[in-house]
């Protein structure tokens, strides 16, 4: 997209057949923006949990870090509960929808964060491994291949072990599982547009590695990344729920959606929703992101369905 | 193809070797397993006599030496937590990982073959609709929060079936059930997709025109072509089918290989971790070659 521009130089009746093929792009465009229903339903209630996650800490009816001991395990108001707290309280006495509004900031913020992290990494090295290849490339590769093998729940139980339990370890551990798909995605795409002319012309007319690699390789590889990326946040909110599920990831008092759910083991038995609304809230959100995700993909990268 | 195998038997032992790098490296930053051996008062005296007992005073590529030289050897060290060989925790720990593997990939090929395939002999009909739903669900699914909500159902409410432990079929349900839903959505896009690819081959039209029955076509010409990538993709996902499984044996207590590595971490026992990573490692290693070798004489086309 990004190059045909300089393509069109000069040539006329080609300029013609572009802009036509441009309109009849448009109009597919539309189409599937008209068919990905789900993913404007993912896309919006993905917006609506960023707000939660931003301003509903403001709204939170509790202290979502601390409560009244004898306030304790009390029902939604729907079993018997009172409207004070509307979904219950926890075992020491803390309002369970006010956690779970905080838990959602916890959630998005570990699963953004790790992505970010992950995605500069990946693509990073991916743009190496595909634009030098030789020996640059083996080791990537090699290194890439050993972590996709390796399961990465195993991975970030060990790497929490070595680092300790802290919120900036979280985020390095679930950066360390997730970089290798976006190097082995980024890889493969540098690797056939490294042959295309535009890049030969930019070498021709003196452009440095790094330059190509920035201004015209990385531009024609984003729509992969965002694609990626969108869908990568989901996976990573669930490893990071299951990490704090061990007691591994956000550490108390903080509550997280996954450490609500381990703490609710205990009173699984006869509290059972304190099991319930954690896990859902988990499921939505990571359900509203794969569908926008999937979305996004038919829009921008539709050949990957298959690949990713 | 004698070429292809030697080149993916040189990956695997690459793979292997960097893998039991990671390993080593990460059990050696994981802490000082003196703390976990000694008391917290020993006198330094002792502590030395330790630490150079265990080799832990030499430089590390030297440490990571002697650890490969052990290994291959099938040593791995005693577990400093239960007086055993940690070779020997794991292995006799293997059965019920393995059965719960396989019993999810059953589970998972169970709902994943005929709804692909219906989806994609019916493309964009409702029973399309509803696979790609589950497959959506699915995915998004925190399979140990499905774990815990099968337990609360059938073990705690209904009593139908025991919440936890490891035994009897009764137990292996649930369990394997949730493992399922954890692999069936990548495994249904792939029939899927594989399905609509053959059934828009030639080799598909001409059987359609010599007069076989759809039946026919479907299972003796079109689902053995799609069995291939679906082999060869589950192949690959093996390694993420036991990160699955260590998910679900740590909610279902199932006493596995993952839970038994989960509880080694948070002990620090070091042997048995790294026991543990090599031999789930190396067993995913030689899953993926077993499976790439088998693909590669079911479809003669690769490796070309």
């Amino acid at each position: 997209m990004v190059e045909t521009t300089g393509n069109l130089a000069g040539a006329l009746p080609q300029a013609q057949v572009f802009a036509e093929s441009r309109v009849s792009e448009r109009r597919k465009f539309w189409r599937r923006v008209v068919r990905l229903k789900g993913g404007l339903a993912g896309g919006s209630v993905t917006l609506i949990l960023v707000l939660i996650a931003l301003f509903g800490p403001l709204f939170a009816p509790h202290n979502p870090v601390a409560g009244k001991i004898t306030d304790r395990l009390k029902p939604p108001f729907w079993l018997g509960g009172t409207h004070d707290f509307l979904l219950g309280t926890d075992q020491i006495g803390r309002d369970e929808l006010s956690r779970l509004i905080l838990g959602t900031r916890v959630s998005l913020e570990a699963g953004a964060a790790g992505t970010l992290v992950a995605c500069i990494v990946g693509v990073l090295l991916g743009l190496l491994a595909g634009y030098f290849s030789g020996i640059a490339d083996w080791f990537i590769s090699t290194a890439v291949n050993v972590m996709l093998t390796f399961p990465f729940v195993l991975l970030a139980l060990a790497v929490i072990a070595v680092l300790g339990t802290s919120f900036r370890n979280l985020i390095i551990v679930l950066a360390i599982t997730a970089w290798p798909i976006y190097t082995r995605v980024i890889r493969a795409q540098v690797l056939t547009l490294r042959e295309r002319e535009f890049i030969q012309a930019a070498r021709v007319i003196g452009a440095g590695n790094i330059r190509i690699m920035l201004r015209h390789a990385l531009p024609n590889v984003v729509n992969s990344i965002i694609v990626i990326a969108s869908l990568q946040v989901a996976q990573l909110i669930i490893l990071e729920s299951f990490l704090s599920f061990l007691g591994l990831g956000v550490q108390p008092p903080t509550p997280s959606w996954g450490s609500m759910l381990g703490e609710s083991r205990t009173y699984m038995f006869d509290k059972w929703w304190l099991a319930t609304f954690p896990g859902l809230a988990i499921f939505v959100t990571t359900l509203a992101i794969n569908l926008f995700g999937d979305g996004l993909r038919d829009l921008l990268d539709p050949q990957s369905r298959n690949t990713i | 193809m004698r070429a292809y195998i030697a080149n993916r038997l040189l990956q695997t032992v690459v793979v292997i070797v960097g893998i039991s790098m990671i390993a080593f490296t990460i059990t050696y930053l994981v802490g000082d397993p003196l703390t976990v051996l000694l008391p917290l008062d020993a006198p330094k005296e002792q502590r030395d006599v330790y630490r150079h007992s265990l080799g832990l005073d030499q430089p590390l590529p030297v440490q990571y030496y002697h650890f490969v030289a052990r290994v291959l050897t099938g040593n791995f060290g005693n577990s400093y937590v239960i007086h055993k060989p940690a070779y020997e925790l794991i292995i006799e720990r293997m059965p019920a990982t393995l059965l719960l593997t396989f019993s999810g990939l059953f589970v998972a090929l169970m709902i994943a073959v005929p709804l692909g395939i219906l989806a994609a002999y019916h493309k964009n009909s409702w029973v399309d609709n509803l696979s790609t739903v589950i497959a959506v669900a699915g995915s998004a699914m925190p399979i140990y929060w499905l774990g815990l909500m099968l337990i609360i159902l059938f073990g705690v409410r209904l009593r139908w079936l025991p919440p936890s432990g490891y035994g009897s079929w009764r137990n292996l349900i649930m369990p394997a059930f949730t493992l399922g839903v954890f692999l069936a959505p990548i495994t249904m896009r792939l029939v899927r997709s594989g399905m609509l690819d053959t059934l828009a081959q030639d080799y598909i039209r001409v059987a359609r025109a010599k007069g076989l029955t759809e039946r026919a076509v479907l299972s003796r010409h079109a689902l053995k072509n799609v069995m291939i990538p679906v082999i060869s993709v589950l192949g690959l996902q093996f390694g993420q089918l036991l990160g699955g499984a260590i998910i679900t044996e740590t909610t279902f207590a199932w006493p596995g290989v993952a839970s038994q590595a989960v509880s080694s971490i948070q002990n620090q026992d070091r042997p048995v971790v790294q026991a543990a990573v090599i031999i789930l490692a190396t067993l995913i290693c030689l899953v993926n070659l077993g499976v790439d070798i088998l693909v590669a004489f079911l479809d003669p086309r690769t490796g070309k």
